[in-house]
């Protein structure tokens, strides 16, 4: 059996009377790209947010990287790496500014941030791009460039909140293409997307639905289940339950 | 420690690379303390005044006819007596009164010494303080014709009052006032904008997820803006002397120490507002009307706080900028020592401390 990651076990997070996540449990193996799934407000960015280290749950118990989501939020943090939606790079600084401060944040030493920085210039192609301001670059070199500044301190697992969004086909592509490739080196890729054909891009799905999982499986064995076409047509069938429509 | 200096860095490049910034943070003091400075000590042309001649002999008739042939006022010679010198002053369009007592005339010639009256507006009190040099110096320049022939010279003694504003605030009381004001632009603005943007622009969630602390982050964004307004500080204190004219009286070590404690109280506003405001646009609003109005208004720089209504001196109570104000025109203009001011300062610290315990407070709730 692969070694688990994250662990959940009945996890809530309750906000007065509402309960935006409700007793939720899953694993998730080392070097998995595992999708988190649900309408909006279903509580993915709720559950997100608690295993970022950045809320505490009400009850249930979790760990992340092998980290108490109670007692140990600093060590996480050190652990995991997260991109998010809206583009997270300083547009006033150059490529090489941003990953010197990405990772100076994560307490990286010098030396191993030019080693490591020079290495990821060549491996993205941006010899030419190096010094010249971020805002300058097309916004697909921006998204790759902000996924290799998330994941440039080697974190045990990245928590991506819906990453592709707004970006074209071709890019997501691509993409995605990073995404297994930090998989393969061993990086847990913890994903949230609204793209369901990404969905069957992970190695194994969740999806959420009023606070609760609703169904936990490989993409392949859920369309079985559903028998369902596509994940689309799994997510409908799922979804059309949910009482909470929004946040 | 070193992710500080990492996040301080990264700070000064933003401020360096962005032009609004920089021209709020220096282009802005040069502008205020020119437009301040000078505007203030220009010279006053075609001010209105009015002579009250009760003597009506020779050396009144020639002042005023020396007076009147300058270009500096517009005359009317008329008596007036004490309640009428206040009527005249009440509609606004008299700058000063000129009053020669009955027995001027007779004094010169018998005592050789005899005194005038001038009262002025001291609302505005530059205005006031031009018109009272130009027309002592007419007076002196009559003296010294006088004097030509005699042996000793006779004494015109100018008794001068001001009124609404006894005290007399000129222009150098702009100064500090302009000091306060650039401080709270600079530091309020410029922190509240420079972390709601990192709001907006999505990085401050990346931030909170990394192991940098968040409250590190708050000194980090204020670091760089409590440096720069040091220097600028210092750039500001260069105009007034060089350009100005103005002489730093007091201690320049305990001025630097006031001003860097309301450089903290400024940058506490900013963290405050930061953290109410959603939206750069809501921070620059909030700051601009919420601190820049009152600092300009109720710190006593530009209107003196005694001729407002009871309401608005109390509120001015709250402004931080007018302690800090007291403070700097104590130590720099009176060269004032510490002892003097100890009682601004503690409420300085005391505003301080609750500002910046509320910004954090909120800092935190709205983490979690």
């Amino acid at each position: 059996m692969a070694e688990q990651v994250i662990i959940c076990k009945d996890l809530t997070k309750r906000f007065g009377d509402f309960m935006a996540v409700n007793k939720i449990s899953f694993e998730v193996n080392r070097g998995e790209i595992f999708g988190f799934l649900g309408a909006n407000g279903a509580g993915k960015t709720t559950a997100m947010r608690i295993l970022c280290g950045l809320s505490y749950p009400t009850s249930g118990a979790a760990t992340v990287a092998g980290f108490d989501v109670y007692k140990q939020q600093e060590s996480i943090k050190r652990n995991i790496g997260y991109m998010s939606q809206k583009f997270s790079l300083y547009e006033n600084l150059t490529v090489l500014e941003n990953i010197e401060f990405y990772g100076g944040v994560y307490g990286l030493s010098r030396k191993t941030i030019r080693s490591r920085s020079d290495e990821l210039i060549n491996q993205l192609g941006l010899q030419q791009e190096a010094r010249k301001l971020v805002g300058e670059l097309p916004l697909g070199w921006k998204q790759k460039l902000a996924f290799s500044v998330a994941i440039f301190h080697q974190p045990q697992i990245v928590f991506l909140d819906e990453p592709t969004g707004g970006v074209d086909p071709v890019t997501r592509r691509q993409f995605w293409d990073m995404i297994y490739a930090a998989a393969a080196s061993g990086i847990t890729v913890f994903v949230t997307t609204h793209y369901m054909d990404e969905a069957e891009y992970c190695n194994r799905v969740t999806i959420m639905v009023d606070g609760k999982i609703e169904a936990l499986d490989a993409p392949q064995a859920l369309k079985a289940r559903f028998q369902a076409n596509n994940m689309e047509e799994v997510f409908y069938q799922l979804a059309r339950g949910a009482k909470r429509s929004s946040d | 420690m070193k992710q500080l200096l990492v996040f301080i860095r990264k700070e000064f490049y933003h401020v360096f690379r962005d032009r609004r910034t920089l021209l709020i943070m220096f282009g802005l003091p040069v502008a205020q303390i020119l437009l301040f400075g000078y505007a203030l000590t220009s010279e006053v042309k075609n001010a209105h005044i009015i002579i009250s001649d009760q003597s009506m002999d020779a050396n009144t008739t020639k002042i005023i006819h020396k007076i009147q042939s300058s270009s500096y006022f517009i005359t009317e010679v008329k008596s007036l007596a004490g309640e009428e010198i206040d009527a005249a002053f009440r509609k606004g369009v008299v700058r000063a009164v000129l009053i020669f007592p009955p027995q001027f005339g007779e004094d010169l010639q018998h005592k050789g010494k005899a005194n005038v009256q001038i009262v002025a507006d001291g609302a505005d009190p530059n205005t006031a303080k031009t018109i009272i040099n130009y027309l002592t110096a007419i007076l002196g320049d009559y003296q010294q014709s006088l004097a030509d022939g005699a042996s000793a010279p006779p004494g015109i003694v100018p008794e001068l009052r001001m009124l609404y504003n006894p005290e007399g605030n000129g222009s150098l009381n702009f100064i500090p006032g302009v000091i306060a004001l650039i401080f709270m632009i600079v530091c309020s603005t410029l922190t509240s904008v420079s972390i709601v943007r990192e709001k907006e622009l999505g990085t401050m969630e990346i931030l909170l997820v990394s192991p940098f602390h968040p409250i590190m982050v708050l000194i980090a964004k204020a670091i760089p803006f409590l440096v720069l307004s040091l220097v600028n500080f210092t750039f500001i204190l260069v105009l007034s002397v060089g350009f100005l004219d103005i002489a730093i009286k007091g201690s320049i070590l305990l001025l630097f120490a006031e001003s860097t404690l309301f450089i903290i109280t400024c940058l506490s506003v900013g963290l405050l507002i930061s953290n109410i405001a959603n939206s750069q646009q809501a921070a620059m609003l909030i700051s601009m009307m919420g601190m820049m109005l009152p600092t300009l208004l109720l710190t006593g720089f530009m209107y003196p706080l005694d001729n407002m209504p009871y309401i608005l001196q109390l509120i001015s109570n709250v402004v931080p900028a007018r302690w800090y104000y007291l403070i700097v025109k104590a130590v720099m203009l009176k060269g004032l020592g510490f002892s003097y001011i100890w009682k601004e300062t503690l409420v300085l610290v005391g505003m301080t401390t609750v500002l910046l315990s509320l910004a954090l407070l909120k800092f935190k709730t709205r983490l979690s």
